[in-house]
């Protein structure tokens, strides 16, 4: 695990470690199984086909446990992500890389905790942004 | 000509909770959904690591609230979906207080909202739905906002 990132270590405008991820098909089912969501546009590609897509896609919620996990890595152990808001905005396919990137967009004291606000995302392989995303979340402070 | 598929019967259901579904967390479960994210962090898995954390045992990551099985009964409308095809929109999770294994969750959804809006096929309507986590002991741990595309 990375080490502990503080508050006071913190800017704004600032990226953060980027997530790789490279959902397979085999990830897909594993999520689906694990989820328990088997909406078969994410494993049976004639049913995706027959949906008007071009092949199975990426749950959406598999994209937004990625940025769970970019920020739950980010805060560390005495961290704590309170809140990740994401918007499915474009589709992604199994076989292509994702990844999830962020930027530190403010930061302040709130009742006695350390807040940090991002700006966070899933990339394709053309750059676009396909789940786009807010997380507030707390951070220590060496304070 | 604009027609409205948000009809009345469904404006009413607005804000009416669901029968509560009781979930149990088991460290089987959390493990099964960080292997299947590829997150490796020891403190969804390693009781002995998560021991040592401030945490004091292992807890559940962001992600798992986002799985199907741990939504409550907000799927089953009582009505019925205007539109063939559902997109998941995306959503909004709000986490409060920790989730351990053991733990009995009591899950409450509420349709939030309902909007439409014109698409490249038609009208689309935005299914908001709130769900609510809170534990056996009574705590709220955390709360969520989904939107449902009917397309």
């Amino acid at each position: 695990m990375a080490k502990q990132v503080y508050y006071e270590d913190v800017e704004e405008g600032k990226e953060i470690p980027q997530l790789v991820k490279n959902p397979t098909t085999q990830q897909l089912v594993k999520w689906a199984g694990a989820s328990g969501d088997y909406y078969q546009i994410h494993y049976d590609k004639d049913f995706a086909q027959a949906a008007g897509l071009s092949g199975v896609i990426v749950h959406g919620r598999l994209k937004s446990s990625f940025l769970g996990q970019l920020m739950s890595d980010w805060v560390g152990e005495e961290g704590w992500v309170k809140k990740i808001s994401v918007q499915h905005r474009g589709m992604d396919f199994p076989g292509e890389q994702l990844t999830c990137k962020g930027t530190v967009t403010k930061k302040y004291i709130q009742d006695g905790e350390h807040i940090v606000e991002l700006e966070i995302w899933t990339e394709n392989p053309r750059g676009e942004k396909t789940a786009p995303a807010t997380a507030t979340v707390a951070l220590p402070s060496r304070g | 000509m604009a027609e409205e598929i948000i009809t009345d019967e469904m404006k009413k259901a607005i804000g009416v909770p669901s029968e509560p579904v009781t979930i149990e967390i088991e460290k089987g479960m959390i493990r099964k959904f960080a292997e299947s994210i590829e997150d490796p962090n020891p403190l969804w898995q390693d009781e002995g690591y998560a021991k040592k954390s401030r945490y004091g045992g292992i807890i559940a990551p962001p992600g798992l609230l986002m799985a199907a099985e741990m939504r409550g009964r907000g799927m089953e409308m009582s009505f019925q979906l205007p539109r063939l095809q559902i997109l998941d929109g995306g959503g909004e999770w709000e986490y409060i207080k920790p989730i351990r294994p053991g733990d009995v969750l009591t899950v409450v959804d509420k349709l939030h909202d309902l909007r439409e809006r014109e698409g490249r096929m038609g009208k689309m309507l935005f299914i908001v739905t709130e769900t609510t986590w809170t534990n056996q002991h009574g705590e709220l741990v955390a709360r969520a906002l989904g939107t449902l595309i009917n397309y």
